[in-house]
């Protein structure tokens, strides 16, 4: 999880059936992402690394955003990740674990009443994400595909 | 967390250098039977090399690896039986191919595998795995069924944070073993190893710890 102004910018690498969030600050600008690996703190007995869970982490981020002097009212959210990388993960314990971190990811955001403008989630592919709190551009590579703004 | 720890015994931070060792001679002995296998397969002789065992924070493996945007095989499947959790192979993808190029007798054409290429992939992770899985069948007594594998071929981030997710629920760490084929580093590939937490007792019951 981090925190930025422009003209830094966020990435994280290798995004399999985790999800990076972006939010981002409309009019200051301020913005951040979060990489989380699973849906639910709730359901996990070693939970206390905030950033690892949907439900834990974006509150956590917003609340960071927060502090840098974001409002909670200007903030957008753009989504990707939640690939679902073996074909018969989906039939283990771990239930299309992607799907999940995505649904759960959408529950929290709406929860804190922050609006998604854009995702690109799902399929079986890995994703690099970097975003640009200056522009809210999120940029999405993947191996074999051309890079996709959103 | 904390507390929670309390009824479940061992975490795998807490494990001692004997079950490494244990871990590591199964490792040993899974490896040499997967190299006679592969030896089999490949109609050459494979070397192998003592594999090494280290427990490490799911960043530093794809360090190993040569970096989380390095491309990549793994072959993975879960494990069911006596003991639940499931197994990875991963080698970069350039020690894929030559293995496939020593199984098809000729290198991939181009840069993606094919079906038949990945089919044989597969197939040696299968081998790999299944021998492995042997020698801790044979030196626990606990029956483990494999799963049919599957293979993905992407950045080692992605890939690795299948396992890692696994682990994420009981901890930040997971247990890497690394195997050689040949001295050289054209067949190198990992092991990860996800037993659940009631496996990990279950593997030290059984080995009489």
């Amino acid at each position: 999880m981090n925190v930025c102004r422009p003209p830094d910018k966020i990435t994280t690498i290798g995004l399999g059936s985790c999800v990076g969030i972006a939010i981002r600050d409309k009019q200051n600008k301020i913005g951040g992402l979060v990489h989380v690996m699973l849906p639910n703190s709730k359901e996990v007995k070693s939970n206390a690394n905030l950033a690892k869970f949907a439900d834990t982490g974006i509150p956590e981020l917003v609340r960071r955003l927060e502090k840098m002097g974001a409002m909670r009212s200007r903030m957008v959210a753009k989504i990707a990740g939640g690939a679902t990388m073996f074909s018969f993960q989906s039939k283990s314990e771990l239930t299309g674990i992607g799907d999940r971190n995505v649904a759960a990811s959408k529950m929290a955001l709406k929860a804190l009443g922050i609006p998604i403008l854009a995702e690109d989630c799902g399929a079986n592919y890995g994703r690099t994400v970097t975003f640009d709190p200056e522009t809210g551009n999120y940029e999405v590579k993947a191996v074999g595909k051309a890079v996709q703004v959103i | 967390m904390g507390d929670s720890n309390k009824t479940t015994g061992m975490t795998i931070e807490q494990m001692s250098d004997q079950y490494f060792d244990v871990l590591k001679e199964i490792g040993n002995i899974g490896a040499g039977n997967a190299t006679t296998a592969l030896s089999t397969m490949l109609g050459t002789r494979v070397d192998m090399m003592v594999p090494k065992v280290r427990l490490m924070e799911f960043k530093e493996v794809g360090t190993t690896l040569g970096g989380e945007e390095q491309l990549v095989a793994g072959i993975y499947l879960v494990v069911d039986g006596d003991i639940h959790g499931s197994i990875m192979f991963v080698q970069k993808k350039e020690s894929a191919r030559a293995m496939v190029q020593k199984l098809m007798g000729m290198p991939p054409e181009g840069d993606d595998f094919s079906e038949m290429e990945l089919s044989a992939l597969k197939e040696i992770g299968n081998v790999i795995t299944g021998a492995y899985l042997n020698s801790l069948s044979t030196l626990t007594n606990l029956t483990i069924y494999p799963s049919v594998p599957d293979i993905c071929i992407d950045m080692a981030g992605a890939i690795l944070s299948v396992p890692a997710i696994e682990f994420g629920a009981v901890s930040d760490k997971m247990l890497l073993i690394q195997t050689d084929f040949a001295d050289n580093d054209e067949m190198s590939g990992y092991f990860i190893l996800v037993p659940d937490e009631e496996s990990d007792e279950k593997i030290l019951h059984a080995l009489g710890f």
